[in-house]
């Protein structure tokens, strides 16, 4: 790495291209922080993938065993598409639910109402996940909150809980406030002129939407996605406690086979798949982001 | 625009749903650590400070808040330096790989915690340096760093690029450029990246309870709880770590807010 000056005084000329212990000083711990115990531990279990379990311990070596074991496992496949329709759906019902709130506090409160609506969607991040997710449990079981209120008027009981319903319920608790923020931060910075100009020429209101407004927020919107994508695919915690743990997702796969079975390289083989998927997801999303409208 | 009232109050409407939505977990979180029954539904119980008494008398409890504390501080410290060297470098330096470096500064939120807590335990195993609460320090710093680098990046976006320049033409040498000029002015910055990152380890419970061991924080215990006996204690430890975790955010804003008022009263 050679850090070069970036602003323009003369002193900065004649230090151009040059690498300084200054320059070194503030580039490197980063680099050096995120090398030891970032990418090293990455590299490190994709190298455990082709390790041996014997006796409960982990034995080096070099065996592709693990991969063809995981990889013949319809088992595995399962979990993986299942993963993979969950972060899916929980990404595009999050979206859809999130933009009419963002749409709204971005275009029809006062500044005041929209910095005060920030705030307050922010507050979640600083509470803990997992306490919100037992309340809902609370609110979802059998002979919780709503299945009392339900059969008060001769409803129910409905199953809320340990199915798909309960894990997209802590899907949303955990990605709709920054979802929202997201969005409204791309909103709020549209162009009003050009939603006039719409209207002007004689654009129907919804259209204005979906053919002037959202294209214009596509950054923030895509962002929004993109995030929910990576949490949930990640998340283990709303499927476990409120999904149930079974079938599993393939975070809980990875918690079962290394905290019961001890089977540390085939987690592994799990885990670099996680990464392998989410970052072509990534990457094909981020430049659909920033790909210019034809 | 003009606005049409029947539509705008349905989508006012829905907003207000939405923030009921994200809030009504967080509030009866609240009102259950008060709240006598051990399976709580409607109606509610009678007021108790029963699950407070039970968590104050748990030694454990003791001991994962005093490891939490460590490990948030320790990590609020390192997160912040590391977050403001990379802030730094990113604002003044211009190199071949930058877009690759940034993405090794950034990368780490994307990472789904499991397999950071998998990967960091499988090499901490392997070198005999997991299970304490270091182990927990160096894994939070790489997750938080990136909150840090953010948050002070935002604030060297608003400096002036000529006032570093014009500290050095009149003789100053980049060291002292640096404590003059720079920190000074991310100085509310840097405390806000402070209590953001120690907020954000003091809530972390996926990597801290992969790498803990016996060494605990507060999130690991309501994760045990939560796996096992589940009771409203969950919700009296959740309460106080909320009120820390908010007064360390509203500290945060204070402190922005306060600074940046005082610099436009003096006309920095």
């Amino acid at each position: 790495m050679a850090p070069t000056e970036n602003t323009h005084s003369v002193q900065d000329m004649r230090q151009r291209r040059q690498v300084t212990l200054y320059g070194l000083t503030w580039s490197m711990p980063i680099v050096v922080w995120q090398l030891i115990f970032f990418v090293f531990p990455l590299i490190f279990l994709f190298v455990i993938s082709f390790w041996l379990v014997k006796n409960y311990r982990m034995v080096p070596g070099f065996d592709t065993i693990n991969w063809i074991k995981m990889f013949s496992k319809g088992y595995f496949w399962d979990t993986y598409w299942r993963t993979l329709g969950y972060a899916g759906v929980a990404t595009i019902v999050t979206s859809i639910l999130a933009f009419p709130c963002a749409f709204a506090l971005a275009f029809k409160v006062s500044p005041k109402v929209r910095r005060w609506a920030l705030f307050f969607l922010i507050v979640p991040f600083f509470t803990s996940y997992l306490v919100r997710i037992y309340s809902w449990q609370i609110f979802l079981n059998d002979n919780g909150i709503f299945n009392t209120l339900f059969a008060l008027v001769g409803l129910g009981p409905f199953q809320l809980l340990n199915n798909f319903f309960g894990t997209l319920v802590g899907y949303l608790t955990l990605c709709l406030p920054l979802v929202v923020v997201l969005q409204l931060i791309s909103l709020a910075n549209v162009d009003r002129t050009l939603i006039e100009a719409a209207h002007n020429l004689g654009c129907g209101r919804l259209r204005t939407v979906f053919q002037v407004i959202i294209p214009l927020a596509k950054i923030g919107i895509i962002l929004g996605a993109v995030f929910t994508f990576i949490l949930t695919f990640g998340d283990f915690v709303s499927p476990y406690y409120l999904g149930g743990s079974k079938p599993p997702t393939l975070s809980i796969l990875i918690i079962d086979t290394t905290k019961s079975g001890q089977q540390w390289p085939r987690a592994a083989v799990v885990a670099i798949v996680m990464i392998l998927t989410l970052l072509t997801i990534m990457f094909a999303s981020v430049a659909a982001a920033y790909r210019k409208r034809t | 625009m003009s606005v049409r009232p029947g539509k705008s109050l349905l989508l006012r409407g829905y907003v207000v749903l939405v923030f009921i939505f994200v809030f009504t977990p967080i509030l009866t979180s609240f009102v259950f650590s008060v709240n006598s029954d051990r399976f709580p539904t409607i109606p509610l119980g009678h007021f108790t400070t029963h699950w407070y008494e039970t968590i104050f008398a748990d030694p454990d409890v003791w001991d994962a808040f005093r490891i939490s504390a460590i490990v948030s501080i320790s990590v609020a410290v390192l997160a912040t330096f590391i977050g403001f060297c990379t802030a730094y470098t990113d604002y003044r330096y211009n190199f071949t790989g930058k877009a690759f470096y940034l993405s090794l500064a950034l990368l780490p939120p994307t990472i789904p915690l499991v397999i950071m807590g998998l990967a960091m335990l499988a090499l901490l195993a392997r070198i005999n340096m997991s299970g304490e609460i270091y182990s927990i320090v160096v894994s939070h710093v790489v997750l938080c760093s990136p909150f840090a680098m953010a948050v002070i990046r935002m604030r060297l976006a608003q400096i002036d690029p000529d006032l570093e320049s014009a500290a050095w033409n009149l003789g100053a040498s980049n060291w002292r450029a640096m404590r003059e000029v720079i920190v000074p002015f991310c100085r509310p910055a840097i405390a806000s990246a402070f209590c953001l990152t120690a907020a954000v380890s003091f809530d972390e419970f996926a990597v801290a309870w992969f790498v803990s061991g016996l060494n605990k924080t507060v999130p690991v215990i309501i994760l045990e709880i939560l796996q096992g006996n589940t009771d409203p204690q969950i919700n009296a430890i959740g309460s106080i770590v909320f009120i820390t975790s908010m007064t360390l955010v509203i500290l945060a804003q204070l402190i922005l807010m306060r600074k940046t008022i005082n610099q436009t009263a003096t006309g920095i």
